[in-house]
């Protein structure tokens, strides 16, 4: 069981009701449980739409698109069924913030799927978990469960006449599928490969229906937006970077553990205050801010805020809230190497950039960094992930790309070492294509 | 489509699969959960599993294959009773994931993929399993175990061996 | 939908809007490169070699994806487009094999010529390529897993194109594969295989050379042949395909047949006999020289002076002692019009007789009767692509038309057309029907008379009446339909079947049969009631008229057989048919019967004759045919074996040798005054203008009576119906033809029905068929996954 961490300096919100066994339908329901739902109901959609925009809440599963503005996108008619669909396929390497909203708050987040429900007028919603999160789906299909059983869920919510369903989902082991047309595919029964766009889901989605794809986070959000008002849930947070967000403090520090801050709050500090400065009590080397996709700041690049925007200043990006803190040890050659070696092994395959680019970074890298490597294979490595940015079909060439390329340019001294023979390691073997492989 | 006369799963696997292609707009849906599920019970995606799928969800084997060989957690080839799964992505590497993973190949005897001669334990080394901040962290089948190290890894595998591991499905 | 103006690389552009981009700069003459993207195929955007810069736009974007809208500004050609696409180029030659000096496609390659144009020949990787073995997946379907470039062109073509989904992806990232529907695992040698039609329709579209074919893998280099676009001589549908022909020393070989010209009524569509079935003329069993029967009963080759020489004298002889009515003449599905309308007229007219047939395959003569003062009701191969319904009654146009299938197909996958399907089989176009019907066993005539509004025959059409009703109810609402019909359905029920059709608006008909120039066959009169055009023997016709034509209908193919076995056939000439094996003749009835054949190989029916011609087939000469729709199209010689005739060149020169007037048969010399060529010039590589302008107006002199064209002239002078466009003919266009039968109508049904469907399947074609080695190979595959399916399930 994840252990729960706590730091004064958090605000809690989507976390506050984490190890109260919450999971638990009488204690959710103790805990205000079920109320944002019926206020809705009662408001209507407008309301709820304008409440989310007021939040400023912007996805939180990495892109950061207002979530007020995504529902709005969805057509008020439409032929085919809406639907909602929750992002729960948590796989960007640094980042566990959904697991543990799966495992202390699950009602949140049928809560607030049936709330995104009522604002675009769907009577379908799907709660999609990655296939590795099985003994959370078993949670969540509890809570579930649990929801029909008190007639929360099904035929006439709240004696609203209004009928609203989930279906939990599972995946079973593919990165991409976090992408939401993927998604999307892989819950129609397909290979998880991401779809043309436009149209963009909110017009043809899931079945061909409008539908609204959030991140769990988001989603787990909007209860507690409604009970406290859009702008109150602002004022949490920065300009335009609404409320507070579940960071997940990972690798060399003290206190690693998932925390909620406000959306601002200073990277230093949430390193060296919240998890407790740098493990060991060595010096910081590096951070990769938002997950493996985002690229890495050095340890002079810390005092910036953490929000979408001010990340977005500094030359990175908030991504999914996953903070991986590297210490002075850290071969930024090997770290560079085991990012791209991910990337290499979820690419989907379907368009040339990506498909060839991950691989021959992959392994040109584990080549330098097995000592092999020439004073060419570093612009090698910089030519290929400057011709995947932007080229690919979907933003996964970028995530592999913009990592490589922070790496390359910020700490290409170290790469220079391995080709110069004067840093040597064992050979970093990195995991081996899928068993199908032929 | 749905239901099979002669399936050859378990009367409660069939069950729910007759039930679980009825609840989508579309069954096809059902297709990469039926896998999963197939797998839990088989040990792995048999020919007869894609067989059978793909007959209750009215697809070509091919189609259904297509779908398999796409996702990293499904096999067709079996695995240990108990396939251990070590993370070895950034914050586990950096929590000394690939230590775990080493003390894992030499306890078990065996590397990436292989499966020990008993047939209890396989293991495998795998991408980022979302337990980042619990680092190093693993699964063994469906179980996360976090916090690692070498002798907690020992005390797990005793337990397993002795059958006392949780094994949720 | 309306136009939309937008600029391309600073050209005004014009095109309805929502027009891809890609396919709107193709038609205003800008090129856009792109591997994934095949037009009608549903889009990819994974190849990004299309990627163009639109102003406003952060990113390069897909042309294949974009639509085009009023307004856009759009560059194809910037550097930082071409860095783009260099760099992709960069990536795929990363693990490209570069065998272009033996691959197939060397030479014809998309990814070659893409490198070529942007440069992208410097090689940054040092990591050793991922090789993997050639995998045979068919007979006729090679797969060299390094050469693909995961376009997906041939995932999509087999499934939507072709239903038949026997190609998929699997696994993903780098160690994404295209995947055959037999894994190696579940296979009994281990080796991965498809199970499909064999149609090659995945080699066709692949960009590369990692799909070849069996047929001419590994055998010469695309520049070393020279290119033909000819008719395939299969089925009824009438293909394009085109012809790689290459010289040796008794001729020149086809090596390879395949749909690069993509000009044809079949557009982008070819199947496995028109892409391999063309090997018939290399086999070794070939005859090649004349062969006459010797007292001692052998055939021994002879010359032909010899062999021409016996055979004129005999028929004169026989002609002249026994009468011309002791004569029969059998006629070919597979021979040009000009050879059928000859063949009719030297029966006719040389040997004065009306005992002429060919082997039928649909009953043409009531189907041009039924419609019979009607004009614009026939309907081309080309409607098929674009009616808005259609309503197949009978035939399996999947295994004997596929053409036909392949163009329904797409009309209802592309423009939702509505495909109604009655048939007493579950035939697999029924997969894209929006209603499907089986009939009972034989119950085309109870089915036509229901719809015709007799509602007794319900019970004897098919068991589900309420299938049937709601079937007639959807069919009658429609408009413009066009009704395809089987070869099932002859004489009256065919007339049955029209009779309603007529009813509806706009209706168009087709009728299905089997081979090459079925059609034609019979629009040239190889019947012995039915002059070239329908024109009843005996009435007043042009023919008739300008020739001495008996005036008595001759003997049908049967009753021929049925004569020869009472003693009363003096000789039967018969031009590539083998009716002995076709109709199970009883070779004893033919002993007293003096037997011409001309023929490529020693069948049942060459066996039993006196005199063996050797004849070229369609791939060897010149002339036309007409597909089962009555669309007429050129046939054009590619091959050439020494030693062999056409058979046009043998029936006038045995013509000769009885001593007919040559320029009444082949009325040749005409414009023997022309320009012979003095004035004329061309450049070097281009058209003799001033030859095309002659032929195509149809002056150019028929300097001799083997001149085909000189028959052409006839056959547009004297046959109804054949009002040809030379142009578009000698362009190598279709052009659709409707012979129709003068009215007033000849009693339908009091024919003797003769119809004998060749019920030929993917796999087979006649007698001719079972010398293609390719088509052997692929029954024998095919036999061996049912062997596989049977034993599995045991």
């Amino acid at each position: 069981m994840p252990t729960l961490v706590s730091h004064p300096d958090e605000v809690k919100v989507i976390s506050r009701r984490f190890g109260q066994g919450a999971a638990d339908i009488e204690k959710y329901l103790e805990l205000d449980g079920y109320k944002a739902v019926q206020r809705a109901i009662a408001e209507g959609p407008e309301w709820i739409i304008n409440t989310m925009k007021a939040s400023g809440l912007r996805g939180r599963g990495g892109a950061g698109f207002p979530t007020g503005m995504k529902w709005s996108f969805v057509p008020k008619v439409s032929e085919k069924p809406k639907y909602v669909l929750v992002n729960g396929d948590e796989s960007e390497p640094g980042t566990c913030k959904d697991h543990v909203l799966f495992l202390h708050d699950p009602h949140s987040i049928i809560e607030g799927t049936m709330i995104a429900g009522l604002a675009i007028g769907s009577r379908l919603g799907f709660i999609y978990l990655r296939g590795e999160y099985r003994y959370l789906l078993k949670i969540v299909e509890k809570a579930v469960a649990d929801a029909y059983a008190k007639g929360f869920l099904g035929k006439n919510i709240f004696g609203s006449g209004i009928d609203f369903d989930i279906i939990t989902q599972t995946g079973a082991g593919a990165y991409e599928v976090g992408e939401e047309s993927a998604l999307m595919e892989s819950l129609e029964g397909k290979r998880g490969v991401p779809r043309i766009k436009p149209p963009f889901p909110a017009v043809v989605g899931l079945y061909g229906g409008p539908t609204v794809i959030n991140n769990a986070e988001t989603i787990a959000n909007a209860p507690h937006i409604l009970l406290m008002g859009g702008e109150a849930y602002a004022k949490l947070g920065t300009e335009r970077n609404g409320g507070t967000r579940l960071f997940g403090i990972s690798g060399h520090v003290e206190r690693p553990g998932v925390y909620e801050l406000p959306m601002g709050y200073s990277l230093r500090k949430a390193i060296y205050e919240v998890a407790g400065g740098i493990k060991d009590g060595k010096k910081l080397k590096a951070v990769v801010p938002g997950g493996s996709s985002c690229p890495v700041l050095t340890a002079d690049e810390i005092d910036v805020g953490l929000d979408f925007d001010q990340m977005g200043k500094a030359g990175t990006m908030l991504g999914s809230g996953g903070i991986v803190v590297l210490d002075e040890t850290v071969s930024i050659v090997e770290f560079a190497l085991r990012v791209i070696s991910f990337y290499q092994h979820e690419s989907c395959g379907w368009c040339i950039p990506c498909r060839e680019g991950t691989d021959w970074i992959k392994k040109t890298l584990t080549r330098v960094h097995a000592g092999g490597g020439s004073k060419k294979d570093i612009d090698n490595v910089q030519y290929l992930a400057e011709n995947m940015m932007g080229r690919t079909f979907c933003p996964l060439g970028d995530a592999a790309a913009m990592p490589t390329l922070g790496f390359v340019k910020k700490f290409r001294k170290e790469f220079e070492e391995y080709i110069d023979g004067k840093r040597v390691d064992t050979p970093l073997i990195t995991i081996d294509q899928l068993v199908g492989a032929h | 489509m749905s239901t099979v006369a002669n399936t050859i799963f378990s009367p409660e696997l069939a069950a729910r699969f007759d039930h679980l292609v009825t609840i989508y707009p579309l069954s096809r849906s059902a297709l990469v959960p039926m896998l999963l599920y197939a797998q839990d019970e088989i040990g792995y995606v048999s020919d007869a599993a894609v067989a059978e799928i793909a007959q209750r969800l009215d697809l070509v084997e091919l189609e259904v294959r297509n779908v398999l060989s796409y996702y990293s957690m499904l096999r067709t080839k079996p695995a240990g009773k108990y396939n251990v799964q070590v993370c070895t992505n950034i914050s586990c590497m950096l929590r000394g994931g690939y230590k775990i993973l080493d003390h894992c190949k030499e306890t078990l005897g065996i590397g990436h993929k292989q499966t020990t001669p008993d047939g209890v334990f396989s293991l495998e080394e795998v991408e980022c399993i979302g337990a980042c901040c619990w680092a190093p962290a693993m699964q063994i089948n469906y179980d996360f175990h976090e916090d690692l190290t070498p002798e907690k890894v020992d005390v797990l595998f005793q337990m397993y061996r002795d059958g006392q591991g949780k094994d949720v499905k | 939908m309306a136009d939309v103006t937008f600029t391309v690389d600073g050209k005004q552009i014009t095109a309805p809007a929502g027009t891809l981009l890609i396919e709107a700069c193709k038609t205003a003459g800008i090129e856009i490169p792109a591997f994934c993207y095949y037009p009608g195929l549903s889009l990819q955007a994974a190849c990004r070699m299309c990627v163009v810069r639109i102003e406003k736009m952060p990113k390069l974007q897909t042309a294949c994806t974009t639509p085009v809208a009023e307004g856009m500004i759009v560059y194809t050609e910037t550097p930082d487009i071409a860095q783009a696409r260099k760099a992709t180029l960069q990536l795929l030659l990363g693990n490209h094999p570069l065998d272009c000096p033996v691959c197939d496609a060397g030479g014809e390659c998309e990814l070659q010529d893409m490198t070529f144009k942007y440069g992208a020949a410097d090689s940054f990787y040092a990591e050793p390529k991922n090789h993997r073995e050639e995998q045979k997946w068919s007979p006729v379907v090679y797969f060299d897993r390094p050469r693909c470039i995961l376009c997906y062109r041939c995932v999509r073509m087999c499934g939507e194109g072709m239903d038949v989904f026997a190609l998929g992806i699997q696994n993903r990232g780098s160690s994404s594969v295209i995947a055959p529907n037999v894994p190696a695992h579940m296979s009994p040698d281990d080796l991965a295989h498809v199970d499909c039609e064999q149609c090659g329709m995945c080699i066709d579209a692949c960009p590369v050379g990692a799909l070849t074919s069996g047929t001419y893998r590994y055998k010469t280099r695309p520049w070393e042949m020279n290119h033909v676009a000819t008719i395939c001589t299969h089925c009824g549908d009438g293909c394009k395909t085109t012809l790689g022909v290459r010289s040796t020393s008794d001729g020149s070989e086809i090596v390879r047949g395949d749909n690069r010209d993509k000009s044809g009524i079949n557009g982008d569509f070819l199947c496995n006999k028109g892409r391999y079935a063309f090997d018939f003329a290399n086999h070794e069993d070939r005859i090649t020289q004349p062969l006459v029967r010797q007292p001692n009963g052998e055939l021994k080759p002879v010359s032909w002076e010899v062999a021409l020489d016996h055979v004129g004298s005999k028929l004169r002889a026989l002609r002249d002692t026994r009468g011309g009515k002791s004569i029969g003449v059998i006629g070919s599905n597979r021979i040009t019009n000009e050879e059928a309308y000859l063949l009719q007229k030297f029966a006719r007219t040389v040997l004065g007789t009306n005992n002429i047939d060919h082997h039928r395959t649909a009953d043409y003569v009531s189907f041009a009767q039924s419609l019979a003062g009607h004009t614009g009701r026939t309907a081309s191969l080309n409607d098929t692509l674009k009616a808005p319904a259609i309503l197949l009654v009978g035939g399996d146009p999947t295994n004997q038309s596929p053409a036909t299938a392949w163009n329904l197909r797409t009309d209802v996958r592309l423009n939702r057309a509505r495909l109604y399907v009655a048939n007493s089989e579950e035939i697999k176009l029924r997969r894209q029907a929006k209603a499907f019907v089986q009939l009972a066993p034989f119950g085309y005539n109870a089915f036509a008379a229901y719809l015709a509004g007799d509602n007794a025959a319900a019970a004897s059409a098919a068991s589900d009446s309420n299938a049937l009703s709601a079937f007639r109810d959807a069919v009658k609402a429609e408009e413009n339909l066009l009704i395809l019909i089987g070869s099932e359905l002859r004489g009256a029920e065919l007339k049955k079947l029209i009779d309603f059709g007529l009813t509806i608006p706009g209706a168009k008909f087709a009728l299905l049969s089997d081979y090459v120039n079925s059609r034609g066959a019979a629009d040239m009169g190889l019947l012995p009631d039915m002059l070239p055009g329908y024109m009843p023997v005996g009435s007043p016709s042009d023919l008739a008229t300008e020739y001495a034509v008996p005036n008595e209908p001759g003997l049908d193919m049967l009753e021929m057989f049925d004569s020869a076995g009472r003693g009363n056939l003096s000789a039967l000439y018969i031009v590539g048919s083998n009716p002995v094996a076709r109709y199970g003749i009883d070779p004893a009835s033919l002993k007293d019967t003096f037997i011409v054949v001309q023929d490529m190989f020693l069948t049942e029916t060459a066996a039993l004759a006196d005199v063996v011609l050797p004849a070229a087939n369609l791939y060897e000469k010149s002339g036309s045919v007409t597909n089962s729709y009555g669309d007429l199209q050129q046939v054009n010689k590619a091959g050439d074996r020494a030693g062999v005739r056409s058979d046009f060149e043998m029936i006038v020169r045995i013509a000769d040798k009885i001593g007919a007037d040559m320029r009444k048969l082949v009325p040749f010399g005409k414009g023997l005054r022309a320009d012979m060529g003095q004035s004329r010039g061309a450049q070097s590589g281009e058209a003799d203008r001033h030859a095309v302008w002659l032929t195509a107006n149809n002056l150019e002199p028929r300097l001799s009576p083997f001149d085909a064209f000189a028959i052409l002239d006839e056959i547009q002078r004297l046959v109804p119906g054949y009002n040809i466009l030379r142009l578009q003919l000698l362009s190598g266009n279709d052009q659709h033809l409707s012979p129709v039968a003068p009215t007033p109508l000849v009693q339908i049904g009091t024919r003797r029905d003769q119809v004998l469907p060749a019920n030929d399947s993917l796999f087979t074609s006649g007698t001719l068929g079972r010398f293609s080695t390719m088509l052997g190979d692929l029954q024998q595959n095919e036999a061996q996954r049912l062997i596989q399916i049977q034993t599995a399930a045991d």
